[in-house]
C-alpha cells in the first residue's frame, strides 16, 4: 500500500508536471502576447510596453518563464489578477467553496437518483421501468446542460414564477444563506440530472452482471428474502465499480459546472474562468485551469484507494 | 461525453450490454440453430454487413434515429438553399413573433425568420460535428493502431502521450485555445481563402478533435494488442504480408466495430461541444447562427419570446438524441455475439 502511494504518487506528480508545461505553453506562443498585461493595449506606449515585458520576466526564454512561474505557484505565490489587482490566489480560493458546494449537492442528488433507478432496472430487466428508466438515461445524456439549464429556468423560474414551485434562477451574490440554498435548487438539478443519466446505465449494467453470479444463486438458495438478496448481497457489490466511474465522471461534472455557473451567474470557479477568459487576465485564467486539473488528478488516486478499501480482491501493490 | 464513457467501460462490466428498446435478445448459444434454421430456408448469400443491416433493423429507435438524422442533413443542406429565404436580412418581418403560417418557426428579436436560420446554422453545426468526429476517429485509431500494432517503446511513449492528454482539464483547455487563437486563425484565412468561417470551422475543428481522440486510441489498442496474436495473422504473416498490409488490411477490419460505434457517439459529442463553444460565445460569431450561437444570442429572450432560445436547443437536443440511438443500434448491430 504504501509503495503503490509513492509511486502513484510519483506518476501523477508527473502528469501535473506536465498538464501545467501544455498549459504554459500555450500561453507562451499564443498570439497577442497573453502573458504581458497590456500588451496588445495601443493607448500604452511601447517603450512602457517594454518595461512591463521587463518587470514580468517576458524576455527571458519560455523555459526560464516556466521555470519562475512554477516555483513561485508552489510557493503560493499564484501571481496578481491583470484586472482586479489583487491577489490571484484569495481570488481564486474564495470562489472555490460555491463551486465544490454546488458541484457536492449535483454528486449527491445523481447519485440519490441513479441508484436505486439503476439496481431495480436490474432486478426488472426489460420491464416497464426499465424501459422508462432506459429512456430517461438516452434524454438525459444527449441534452447539453445549458439546453438543460434552460429549460428548467423556463419552467421554473418563468412559468411557474408565481406559484409556490417558483425558483430564483439568477444568484444574489449579497443574499444570505437561506436564499441561496433556494438558488442553488436549479444549477443543482441541471448537473445532477446529466450526472444521474449515465450513472444509472452503469448501476444497471454492474447489478445486472451480479445478479448472474453464484453467490447470488445461493443466497436466494439459502432462503433469504428477496430484498436482502438485492441489497444486502447484490447492491454492495455491484456498487463497488460505480465508485470508479462517479470519480471518472468528475472532470465531466467540473465542465457542466462552467457552464451551469454562467447560466446561472453563480459565482463560482467556473464564472470566474469564464470572464477571466474574455478579459484576458492569463494569471487567472492559468490558476483555475492548472487547479482544475489537480483536483481531476486527486479525484482519481482516490477513486483507486476507495476501491482497494471496499473490494477486498483488488490489492494496490 | 458520457455517451463515450458508458461505450468503454460498459464492456467489461457485463456480457449484457443495456438495450435501449429492452428487446430480449437470446443467449448465444442459440444462435448456432436459429442461423442454420434460416439458412437452410434462405440460401441466398448473406454478407457480413447485410447481417449488420438486419440488426440493425431491428432496433426500433435505432431506425426512428437513422431517420431523423437522415432527414435533418437532407433538411439542412437541401433544405436551406430550397428555402431560400435570407438569414440575415433585419428587420425583414416583425420581431420576435411566435409560430406562424408565414414563419413557421416565428421570427428572432432582429426580425429575421427563425426557420432560415435553423436551416442555414444547423448545416455547419452538423458539419462540425461529423468532421471532428472524423478527425479525432482517425486521429485515434493511427495512435492506437502503431500503439498496439508495434507494442514496446512506441507502445510506452503514446500510451503515456494519451494518458496525459486524458487528463487534461478539457473544457477549459477548449475555451482558453479558441479565445487565444481564434483571430489569428480566422486572419490568416481571411487573408489566404478570403473566408473567415473557413477560420472558425478549421479552428473548432481542431481544437474538438484534438481534445477527444485518446478513448479511440485506447479502445483501438486494446483491439490490435488482441487481435494480432490470432492465427490468421500469424498465417497472414506466414504467407508474407509486411506490416502494412498486416495492420491495413488485416488486423483493422476486424477491430472496426467498435471503432464505427465511438465514431458515431463521437459526432454527437462532438455537435455538443461546438455548441458549448458558441454558447459561451467562444465559437462561431453572431453572423454565423450556429444552434449553439443562436441560443447563446436568444438567451435574454426567455421571458419575452421563450422559442427564441428554445427552438435551437431543441434542434441539438434532437440531433444528438438521434445519432446516440443510432450508436446504440450499431453496438447491438456490430456486436457478433448478439447477432440473431
Amino acid at each position: 500500500m504504501g509503495r503503490y502511494l509513492i509511486r502513484r504518487g510519483i506518476v501523477s506528480a508527473a502528469t501535473i508536471v506536465a498538464i501545467s508545461i501544455v498549459v504554459f505553453g500555450i500561453l507562451a506562443v499564443a498570439p497577442g502576447d497573453p502573458l504581458g498585461e497590456f500588451a496588445t493595449n495601443p493607448s500604452v506606449p511601447p517603450e512602457r510596453r517594454a518595461e512591463l515585458r521587463a518587470s514580468l520576466g517576458l524576455d527571458e526564454p519560455v523555459p526560464v518563464q516556466y521555470w519562475n512561474w512554477a516555483r513561485l505557484y508552489v510557493q503560493g505565490d499564484w501571481g496578481e489578477s491583470f484586472s482586479t489587482k489583487t491577489g490571484v490566489r484569495e481570488y481564486v480560493l474564495g470562489r472555490v467553496p460555491v463551486t465544490l458546494a454546488v458541484i457536492g449537492s449535483s454528486f449527491l442528488l445523481g447519485i440519490l437518483i441513479a441508484v436505486p433507478i439503476g439496481v431495480v432496472s436490474a432486478f426488472k430487466q426489460y420491464s416497464l421501468f426499465d424501459q422508462f428508466a432506459t429512456t430517461f438515461a438516452f434524454l438525459g445524456f444527449s441534452i447539453p446542460t445549458f439546453f438543460s439549464g434552460i429549460v428548467l429556468i423556463y419552467i421554473f423560474g418563468i412559468r411557474l414564477q408565481d406559484t409556490p414551485l417558483g425558483l430564483p434562477f439568477v444568484f444574489d451574490r449579497t443574499d444570505p444563506l437561506a436564499s441561496n440554498i433556494k438558488q442553488s435548487i436549479l444549477p443543482v438539478m441541471v448537473l445532477g440530472l446529466a450526472g444521474a443519466a449515465g450513472l444509472t446505465r452503469f448501476v444497471r449494467a454492474s447489478m445486472l452482471e451480479v445478479l448472474g453470479q453464484d453467490y447470488v444463486r445461493t443466497a436466494r438458495a439459502k432462503g433469504l428474502r428477496e430484498q436482502t438478496v438485492l441489497i444486502a448481497h447484490a447492491m454492495r457489490n455491484a456498487l463497488i465499480p460505480v465508485i470508479t466511474i462517479v470519480a471518472l465522471q468528475v472532470p465531466e461534472i467540473f465542465g457542466g459546472a462552467i457552464i451551469t455557473e454562467q447560466i446561472f451567474t453563480v459565482p463560482g470557479i467556473g464564472n470566474a474562468l469564464i470572464s477571466a477568459i474574455r478579459s484576458s487576465d492569463t494569471p487567472v485564467v492559468m490558476a483555475i485551469t492548472f487547479g482544475v486539473a489537480i483536483l481531476v488528478v486527486l479525484f482519481n488516486i482516490i477513486a483507486d484507494l476507495l476501491y482497494a478499501a471496499f473490494d477486498p480482491r483488488i490489492k494496490l501493490t | 461525453m458520457s455517451q463515450e464513457a458508458e461505450l468503454n467501460v460498459s464492456g467489461p462490466l457485463g456480457a449484457s450490454t443495456p438495450r435501449a428498446d429492452g428487446v430480449v435478445v437470446p443467449a448465444p448459444g442459440l444462435r448456432g440453430g436459429l442461423a442454420g434454421g434460416r439458412a437452410a430456408k434462405q440460401p441466398k448469400h448473406r454478407s457480413l454487413w447485410g447481417n449488420a443491416w438486419r440488426q440493425f433493423r431491428r432496433h426500433r429507435l435505432a431506425m426512428v434515429g437513422l431517420a431523423v438524422f437522415i432527414a435533418l442533413i437532407l433538411g439542412t443542406f437541401i433544405g436551406s438553399p430550397l428555402y431560400g429565404r435570407a438569414i440575415d436580412e433585419p428587420f425583414e418581418y416583425d420581431a420576435s413573433l411566435g409560430f406562424s403560417r408565414e414563419n413557421l418557426l416565428g421570427t428572432d428579436s432582429l426580425g429575421q425568420d427563425m426557420l432560415a436560420r435553423v436551416l442555414w446554422g444547423g448545416r455547419i453545426s452538423i458539419a462540425v460535428g461529423l468532421t471532428a468526429a472524423l478527425v479525432a476517429i482517425v486521429l485515434g485509431t493511427a495512435v492506437g493502431a502503431v500503439a498496439g500494432f508495434f507494442g514496446g517503446v512506441a507502445d510506452t511513449l503514446l500510451m503515456r502521450v494519451t494518458d496525459m492528454f486524458i487528463s487534461l482539464p478539457q473544457l477549459p483547455l477548449l475555451l482558453l485555445i479558441s479565445f487565444l487563437f481564434r483571430e489569428s486563425i480566422v486572419n490568416f484565412f481571411d487573408e489566404r481563402f478570403n473566408s473567415p468561417l473557413m477560420g472558425y470551422f478549421t479552428l473548432i475543428v481542431v481544437v474538438i478533435s484534438f481534445l477527444n481522440w485518446m478513448p479511440t486510441a485506447r479502445l483501438v489498442r486494446a483491439s490490435f494488442l488482441a487481435t494480432k496474436e490470432k492465427e490468421f495473422i500469424e498465417a497472414a504473416r506466414a504467407i508474407g504480408a509486411n506490416r502494412s498490409s498486416l495492420m491495413l488490411k488485416h488486423i483493422l477490419p476486424n477491430v472496426l466495430s467498435p471503432i464505427i460505434v465511438a465514431a458515431t457517439l463521437g459526432i454527437g459529442a462532438a455537435i455538443i461541444t461546438e455548441s458549448t463553444l458558441s454558447f459561451l460565445g467562444l465559437g462561431f460569431p453572431s453572423d454565423v447562427p450556429t444552434w449553439g450561437r443562436m441560443l447563446n444570442d436568444a438567451q435574454q429572450q426567455l421571458q419575452l419570446a421563450p422559442h427564441e432560445p428554445l427552438v435551437p436547443g431543441f434542434f441539438i437536443f434532437i440531433t444528438v438524441l438521434a445519432i446516440n440511438y443510432i450508436g446504440d443500434g450499431l453496438r447491438d448491430a456490430l456486436d457478433p455475439r448478439k447477432t440473431q
